[in-house]
């Protein structure tokens, strides 16, 4: 059915973490009946099974509402999900920029995040309308007068009509779909132009190829036309466009300016749809593509292994089937002495990293091995050449460096006023270069911070909730490369160098590091048959060391009358178990340790 | 068709009362039950005599508690095995407990032809006694093997537990210094295992339990011990005088074949492996026993045989195998004779002392 562009609104709901966007996602499918009440599982829109145990949203969906406004007319309302992560920035600006409003949701009892702040801003730099809306005021905690006024204050948006509400019991909730049809514009375009429709997000279906989620800006398109990817030149025949309802697709088979649906058209891969970029047809190519498209850099590397070297090739296909749904996501094969063969993978940040292991893992099947997180280091050498380095393994002779760089970040926190000193003491011990301080409100202050990137990516996020009690947000963005004292750590089992443990650090961090990751080795590495010494070295200097302790006792005493399928199956099982470690050399490894020490933390 | 002698088991699964780390198959049971029992066992040591027709040099009645039958009941089932399997020379093991009829019993053992006894003693400490929920007192145990030395029957075992609540050195070998006061000739002496679904392992959290390296001095202090007393430790646990060693467990350990009759018995004959169900009453009701698919292959050798101190023999091997021990694990058998587990040479690998500690984890680096 045909929606006239006065009858549409595109929006994305803007929240911090835990302040509710997902359940207010669920009472808008409820008000407009998208759902019925018997398919209504609690946070339907996110779908993945990852994203419900995370509390978080990875990735984006839109879903189209049909809603009766008091007016009487009837909207269509498209909701366009953003994820909520730092990691994630990029996703968000695109999802943003398929919208023309956003609903600011700010929890009554905390107030506005850090998070928050950055997305809102985010959405105001894409001229989105902004329709603030205070959440949870059913929470003895809460008090919308002050969270209103700080967001007049903050950021300057009247809050005297803003809805307060309560998504989880439901109250003043539609109050948010008459705003949302009131104070956000219609989209605008032209449908006869060429078509230019935005990629705010793909998905891989195994049945229907890759499914591409539009924003049409310009333009239509049908099924039959043969769609063009702008920035790959790519092209598909349209087999399907129409909009995601909240559990199923409708084919309407054609989506026309200012709509947002999806596309499909045996797409094999997310690689030939990546989010950002704009589809054209090949029968009218639009002249420009839509503005803003750039391919996301990873900003964080390690190597992925498959923990059996027989899963390679399945290792390869699962990366390559998340890469359809993740542009952000890179990977080469690269060998390790310890581990094998495997590959070297790029992620935005850490928690991008730790959600694909887990799919890999979950979703795929895999049994892996991850080495330490690492950025992105120039190194200057004495030659004069530069070389950047992501793979400690690649580090060159310390002789032949002239200088090194490391990437730094310019980072906020805000937090309660009382907090500032433990910030301030975590951001200098992470060599944080002190950049001021703003109250943003009485009891909200933005600390800036230059934090260097290898600093925040281990555990900063956990460091900092831990040391605020939760109260505290963060938010970085990189800034440049600046000159630094690094040195790279090796691992030593045995006697035995382990590549896949090495890692380049600031020398001022070495020794307590190096300590630290002894110790935790020492307390994953199970004991094995023999004394097993464990070295951090610089160069050929051991920094730290600990000792694994042989093992003492390991043996079936019982005989079990004559049962030796038993006996044989019981050690059967321990050799199954000893698969899931790393050999290295003589000295079994399993995936725990390489996890204690990429999570360090500051206890 | 089985050339060999085997040796034959017979299961008793009757106590009277479960000790709180077993998980024998073994309860307790009324004069009736026992007596179906004995007729079935004895209806199928005649049944398998007619099928596979081939003699056994070990017999070995273990439970549960054999010596809870009464004397007419074990000399009719020694003399059915007798007459059906067993060779003249064949050894013939009991496994008994103290309790108030036992010099009967091993009288009617005796004149039916029992020349080995097993003794669970466990320990000759109180305390450590208490904590297995043992009832017999180290007094009981001590007349119960004067009975079977005075029955005339001096091939004795005792066994002994390793890792105990409150075990120390001393009294660990306080109790094997009782035991061979005792005049045994082979001691088993085991490290407790908490096995599922046993009181024990119920309490598992609640139990101070010496930690692994404790129990392991436990056991280096008793295999020097016993050693010092002329005993040779010829497997992992077990200890005998020379030529006292219990040929019927030899078997096993050897990957030899054997024939177990009762609930919840094992065999390996003629290459397959089979066993009867944890059940007496689908025993008494005639059930066959289940396949468990085949036994004597490769793994299973060696896994057993280095549980013997002697170890793998090469020239055995690669005659019963038809091929010769594979280099490979030569090769891995040399690295852990360099941590001091292994014993390797031309003519066999066997596990040190310290190797049996860890014989699990050596076994699985060798098969």
């Amino acid at each position: 059915m045909e929606q006239k562009k006065t009858h549409i609104r595109n929006f994305s709901i803007i929240a911090h973490i835990d302040h509710g966007k997902s359940t207010l996602a669920d009472r808008l499918l409820e008000l407009t009946e998208s759902v019925s009440q018997r398919d209504m599982t609690e946070q339907l829109l996110d779908n993945m099974e990852l994203e419900r145990e995370r509390g978080i949203t990875i990735k984006s969906h839109a879903v189209t509402l049909d809603y009766t406004a008091a007016d009487g007319e009837k909207y269509e309302l498209n909701l366009i999900d953003t994820p909520g992560h730092v990691d994630f920035n990029y996703e968000v600006s695109r999802s943003l920029a398929a919208c023309e409003g956003a609903l600011l949701v700010v929890d009554a009892s905390q107030g506005i995040e850090a998070q928050t702040l950055a997305n809102t801003y985010l959405a105001l730099d894409h001229d989105l309308e902004i329709v603030p809306i205070i959440n949870k005021i059913d929470l003895p905690a809460a008090d919308s007068d002050r969270v209103a006024a700080e967001i007049e204050d903050i950021i300057g948006l009247d809050c005297s009509t803003a809805p307060r509400i309560s998504a989880k019991t439901g109250l003043n909730t539609e109050q948010v779909l008459e705003k949302i049809v009131e104070d956000i514009p219609c989209p605008s375009g032209d449908d006869d132009a060429p078509l230019r429709a935005l990629i705010f997000d793909s998905v891989y279906d195994s049945y229907k190829g890759v499914i591409v989620y539009v924003r049409v800006v310009d333009g239509t398109v049908k099924v039959g036309d043969t769609m063009r990817m702008m920035a790959t030149g790519a092209e598909f025949n349209v087999v399907e466009a129409g909009v995601m309802r909240a559990t199923s697709m409708e084919n309407r088979g054609v989506l026309r300016a200012g709509e947002v649906g999806y596309l499909t058209g045996s797409i094999k891969t997310v690689g030939d749809a990546r989010v950002g970029d704009t589809v054209t047809t090949a029968e009218k190519p639009a002249k420009e593509p839509l503005p803003g498209y750039r391919k996301v850099n990873p900003m964080v590397f390690c190597g992925i292994y498959p923990a059996d070297g027989a899963d390679y090739e399945n290792l390869r296909e699962a990366l390559e089937k998340l890469q359809l749904n993740d542009a952000a996501l890179s990977f080469e094969p690269e060998t390790s002495g310890a581990l094998g063969f495997g590959f070297r993978c790029g992620f935005l940040g850490l928690l991008h990293l730790e959600i694909i292991q887990e799919r890999l893992e979950r979703e795929y099947n895999l049994n892996l091995v991850t080495t330490i997180p690492s950025v992105e280091y120039k190194i200057h050498l004495t030659s004069g050449e530069t070389v950047i380095i992501d793979n400690p393994t690649n580090y060159p002779d310390p002789a032949t460096i002239n200088y090194s760089e490391e990437p730094m970040t310019a980072a906020h926190i805000y937090s309660p006023p009382e907090y500032v000193g433990t910030i301030m003491d975590l951001c200098q011990d992470r060599r944080g270069e002190y950049k001021g301080m703003t109250y943003l409100a009485t009891d909200r202050v933005d600390i800036a911070y230059d934090l260097p990137l290898n600093e925040i990516i281990y555990d900063f996020f956990d460091a900092l909730k831990s040391r605020t009690r939760g109260y505290a947000s963060f938010d970085y963005e990189f800034k440049d490369y600046v000159r630094s004292n690094l040195v790279k750590l090796d691992v030593l089992l045995n006697g035995d160098g382990i590549d896949a443990l090495s890692f380049i650090i600031h020398a001022d961090k070495a020794y307590p590091r190096a300590r630290k990751i002894a110790e935790k080795l020492k307390e994953n590495i199970p004991r094995q048959m023999f004394e097993i010494p464990i070295q951090i070295a610089i160069g050929g200097k051991v920094i730290a060391r600990e000792t694994v302790k042989a093992m003492r006792k390991d043996v079936l005493a019982k005989c079990y009358g004559g049962d030796i399928t038993r006996k044989k199956k019981l050690l059967e099982k321990q050799k199954e178990g000893k698969k899931r470690m790393r050999q290295f050399g003589t000295v079994e490894v399993p995936q725990e340790a390489f996890m204690a020490v990429l999570k360090l933390d500051d206890d | 068709m089985t050339t060999n002698p085997v040796g034959l088991y017979l299961h008793i699964p009757f106590c009277e009362k479960k000790c709180r780390y077993c998980d024998f198959y073994s309860f307790s049971a009324d004069e009736n039950t026992k007596q179906a029992y004995v007729n079935e066992l004895i209806r199928r040591i005649d049944k398998y005599g007619e099928t596979l027709k081939c003699k056994a040099d070990t017999l070995y009645i273990g439970g549960g508690t054999p010596s809870l039958l009464a004397p007419v009941q074990i000399e009719r089932l020694v003399s059915e095995a007798k007459k059906v399997f067993l060779t003249d020379d064949a050894e013939i093991t009991v496994e008994a407990n103290p309790h108030s009829s036992l010099p009967e019993f091993l009288k009617a053992a005796a004149a039916s032809g029992v020349n080995r006894m097993s003794f669970g003693l466990q320990s000759s400490n109180e305390n450590e006694l208490r904590f297995l929920g043992r009832k017999a007192t180290p007094a009981e145990l001590e007349n119960a093997v004067k009975s079977a030395f005075s029955a005339g029957i001096e091939n004795i075992s005792a066994d002994l537990m390793i890792g105990l609540e409150g075990q120390s050195e001393s009294s660990l070998l306080k109790s094997a210094e009782f035991a061979l006061g005792l005049g045994v000739k082979h001691i088993s002496a085991y490290i407790l295992k908490l096995e599922e679904n046993t009181p024990l392992y119920k309490m598992r959290d609640c139990l101070a339990l010496p930690d692994e390296d404790e129990t392991a001095n436990l056991y280096l202090s008793l295999c020097d011990y016993l050693t010092s007393k002329n005993t040779l430790q010829y497997e992992i646990s077990n200890f005998s005088f020379r030529g006292f060693e219990s040929r019927h467990n030899l078997k096993y350990w050897r990957c030899e074949e054997y024939l177990g009759i009762g609930a919840s018995a094992h065999s390996f004959i003629n290459g397959r492996r089979f066993y009867f169900t944890r059940d007496i009453n689908a025993f008494l009701n005639g059930n066959e026993p289940v396949p468990d698919g085949d036994g004597g292959g490769e793994e299973e050798y060696i896994m057993l045989k280095l549980r013997l101190a002697q170890g793998i023999n090469f020239d055995e091997f690669e005659k019963r195998f038809s091929h010769p021990f594979d280099e490979k694990k030569k090769e891995k058998a040399r690295l852990l004779k360099e941590k001091g587990l292994v014993n390797i040479d031309e003519s066999g690998v066997s596990l040190t002392r310290n190797g049996f500690l860890l014989s699990n984890s050596v076994i699985c680096e060798l098969i």
